[in-house]
C-alpha cells in the first residue's frame, strides 16, 4: 500500500471516529463541560477566595489549566478505549485487520480520533472557564504542543487498555483506579510546593504532574519544574506508548488467534 | 491459468493445544468457483482466518496470486475480499458508511468509494436501506451487506464463509445468480457452505477437510461419479400398505404414496419399472433424490474414507 492509499485509509478511520463521538455528543462533549463548570463554581468561586493567591495568581485562575488538561486526558483516553474495544467486541475490527492497511495507520487513526475528541472537549471546557476567569496565554506554542502531545499519549494508552481488555469492565478499571487518582494527585488543585518534602518527591513519579505543569506554563507562565523536563517526560511516554501499541498490534495480542 | 491461492502443508495449533490444521495442501486456480467443505470444527474457518490474517499459522506456506503472505501480506490482502460466517460490522452504523469505510481501508478515494458502494448496494437490493442503522436490517439483508462490503474494493479472490446461512430459498437463489455473475466476470470464488446442494450447483472444484486433514481434493463432477448408488423417489398413483419386494434393490416406503429406491449404477432403472408394473403399482412421477453430494460428504467425514461408494 503506497503512501497516498495509506493517507486515504488514515483519513477514513479519523472521519469515522470523529463522526462517532460527535453523533453521541451528549455522552462525549457535554458531561465534561458540566463537571468542570461545577469545579469552577465550587473550587473557584466558593472556596477559591478563601485560599487567595497561588504563585501570584488567583486560585480560580491557577486551577483552570489543570482542569482543562484533566478533561483532555480523560476524553482522549475514553474515546480510544471505548471505540477500539467496541470494534473488538462487535468483531468489526476485522474490517481493518483483513485490509492491507499497515498497523501504524490503525494506531495513528485511532489516536487521531482520540486527540480530536480531547481537543474538542478541552476547547469547550476552556470556553466554560472563560465565563469565570480571564486567561492570559503566556506561551502559545507550549500550550498547543503540550495539549497535542498529552492527548496523543493518552489516546495511545487507551488503545493499549482496549487491546488487553476482555470485557467492558476491563475498560473501566484503569480510568477508575489509575487515571483518576493520578490526575487528581497531578497538581491540578495545588502546587507541589505546598506539599511536605516527602510527598513533593513522590509527586515527581506521577507523569500527569508534568503535563499539568507544562500546560499551566503555556497559559500562566507558572510551573513547578523545568519545562524541558516536562517535555522530556511527555515525549518519552508518548513514544513508548506508540511503540507498545505497534508491538501489540503486530503480535496480535487480544485481536488475532 | 495462474493460481489464485496456493496452500502448502498448512498447520495450526492453538494455544489450547487443539490442532486445527495438520499439513493441509491445495491450490485454487484463477477464475475457479471452489468449494471448501468440512463438518463443524474441521478447520475451514481456521484456513480462511490464516489466508485473511486473522489467524496466525503455525507452519506452512500460503500464496495469494503468487504473493507469499509471510513476505508480502499487504499486497496479498489487496486481492482478497472476505464474507465471514458471523455478522462483524458495527450494528449502529449505516450500510452506506460500512461499505464506504471498507473501501477507504483499501485506499480507495471517497468519490470512487461512493460510486462502488452505490453499485453494490443496488446490485444486492440494499440501496433503499442504505441510511438505516445496520441493526434494523433482516438476517438476509445483513448477509448481503457483508457481500457488498467484501466486493467494494473489487477483489480478485472472494472468500465466502457460509454466505447464505439463514437466507430464505428465493433470496438464496438470487444470491447464487449474483455469485455466478461475479465469478463469470473473472473473480475467483472460494465457498464454504453447509448447503451441499449449493456447492454442487455452483462449484467446479472441491476440497473436503475433516479434523484438520485433507479428505478429498477433486472436481465436483469426479466426486459425484464416485457415488455408485443413487436414490430415486417414486410418487405412486395408489397408496400402499407396505414397501413392495424388489429383489436386488433396497426399497423404503416413505409414506403411503412415496417410495425411495436405492439403485446401483450398474443396474438399469427399466428393471425397476418392470417389476413395479408387474405388481400393479403405477408410478406418477420419478425424481433423483437431491443432496447427492451430501450423501458422499457424510460417508467421507464419518468414515474417513477416500473412496466411498
Amino acid at each position: 500500500m503506497d503512501l497516498q492509499h495509506q493517507y486515504i485509509a488514515f483519513g477514513t478511520i479519523v472521519r469515522r471516529e470523529i463522526t462517532r463521538f460527535t453523533r453521541i455528543w451528549t455522552q462525549t462533549i457535554v458531561p465534561p463541560a458540566v463537571t468542570t463548570t461545577l469545579y469552577f463554581l465550587i473550587f473557584g468561586k466558593l472556596i477559591g477566595p478563601r485560599i487567595g493567591v497561588v504563585h501570584g495568581v488567583p486560585y480560580i485562575q491557577y486551577i483552570v489549566p489543570g482542569l482543562v488538561m484533566m478533561s483532555i486526558i480523560t476524553s482522549s483516553y475514553a474515546n480510544v478505549v471505548a471505540s477500539f474495544y467496541g470494534s473488538k467486541f462487535q468483531r468489526n475490527l476485522d474490517e481493518m485487520l483483513v485490509s492491507p492497511m499497515p498497523d501504524y495507520i490503525i494506531v495513528l487513526g485511532y489516536a487521531a480520533g482520540g486527540v480530536a475528541r480531547g481537543l474538542c472537549v478541552g476547547t469547550v471546557v476552556t470556553l466554560v472557564a472563560l465565563c469565570f476567569v480571564h486567561l492570559p496565554v503566556a506561551h502559545w506554542g507550549v500550550m498547543v504542543s503540550v495539549c497535542l502531545l498529552t492527548s496523543m499519549l493518552f489516546a495511545f494508552a487507551g488503545l493499549v487498555n482496549a487491546i488487553f481488555a476482555n470485557s467492558f469492565d476491563d475498560i473501566n478499571i484503569i480510568p477508575t483506579f489509575v487515571l483518576t487518582p493520578l490526575t487528581y494527585l497531578g497538581g491540578i488543585f495545588y502546587s507541589i510546593d505546598m506539599l511536605p518534602d516527602f510527598w513533593r518527591g513522590v509527586s515527581f513519579v506521577n507523569p500527569i504532574l508534568y503535563m499539568v505543569n507544562g500546560f499551566r506554563y503555556g497559559i500562566l507562565g507558572l510551573t513547578d519544574m523545568s519545562i524541558g523536563m516536562a517535555y522530556t517526560i511527555i515525549i518519552g511516554f508518548t513514544v513508548v506508548m506508540f511503540l507498545l501499541c505497534l508491538y501489540l498490534l503486530k503480535r496480535g495480542t487480544g485481536i488475532r488467534n | 491459468m495462474a493460481a489464485a491461492l496456493q496452500i502448502e502443508n498448512l498447520s495450526k495449533t492453538y494455544r489450547s493445544g487443539v490442532q486445527a490444521l495438520k499439513g493441509v495442501s491445495f491450490e485454487v486456480r484463477e477464475g475457479d468457483f471452489f468449494a471448501l467443505l468440512g463438518p463443524n470444527g474441521a478447520g475451514k474457518s481456521t484456513t480462511i482466518g490464516i489466508v485473511t490474517s486473522l489467524v496466525r499459522k503455525t507452519a506452512g506456506k500460503v500464496r495469494v496470486f503468487d504473493h507469499d503472505i509471510d513476505h508480502h501480506f499487504s499486497r496479498a490482502k489487496q486481492y482478497i475480499g472476505v464474507v465471514p460466517q458471523e455478522f462483524n460490522f458495527n450494528i449502529f452504523e449505516k450500510p452506506i458508511n460500512i461499505v464506504m469505510n471498507q473501501a477507504g481501508y483499501y485506499g480507495i478515494p471517497r468519490s470512487r468509494a461512493c460510486e462502488r458502494a452505490e453499485y453494490y448496494l443496488k446490485a444486492l437490493d440494499l440501496w433503499e436501506k442504505r441510511n438505516q442503522p445496520a441493526r434494523f436490517l433482516s438476517g438476509g439483508m445483513k448477509r448481503r451487506l457483508l457481500i457488498a462490503r467484501a466486493l467494494v474494493h473489487d477483489p480478485k479472490l472472494l472468500i465466502l464463509d457460509e454466505p447464505t446461512a439463514g437466507v430464505d430459498i428465493e433470496m438464496r437463489r438470487g444470491m447464487w445468480d449474483f455469485m455466478r455473475e461475479i465469478n463469470r466476470s473473472g473473480t475467483t470464488i472460494i465457498l464454504t457452505t453447509h448447503y451441499l446442494e449449493e456447492a454442487e450447483s455452483l462449484c467446479r472444484n472441491i476440497v473436503i477437510i475433516d479434523h484438520g486433514e485433507l479428505v478429498e481434493n477433486t472436481t465436483v463432477r469426479a466426486l459425484l461419479n464416485k457415488l455408485h448408488i443413487e436414490t430415486f423417489v417414486f410418487d405412486l398413483k395408489e397408496p400402499l400398505a407396505a414397501a413392495p419386494a424388489l429383489p436386488g434393490y433396497v426399497v423404503r416406503l416413505v409414506d403411503s404414496t412415496t417410495l425411495e429406491i436405492d439403485i446401483s449404477k450398474e443396474k438399469a432403472i427399466n428393471a425397476v419399472f418392470e417389476s413395479l408394473t408387474a405388481q400393479g403399482i403405477q408410478v406418477v412421477s420419478m425424481r433423483n433424490k437431491s443432496n447427492r453430494l451430501e450423501e458422499l460428504f457424510i460417508k467421507m467425514v464419518s468414515n474417513g474414507k477416500k473412496n466411498p461408494g
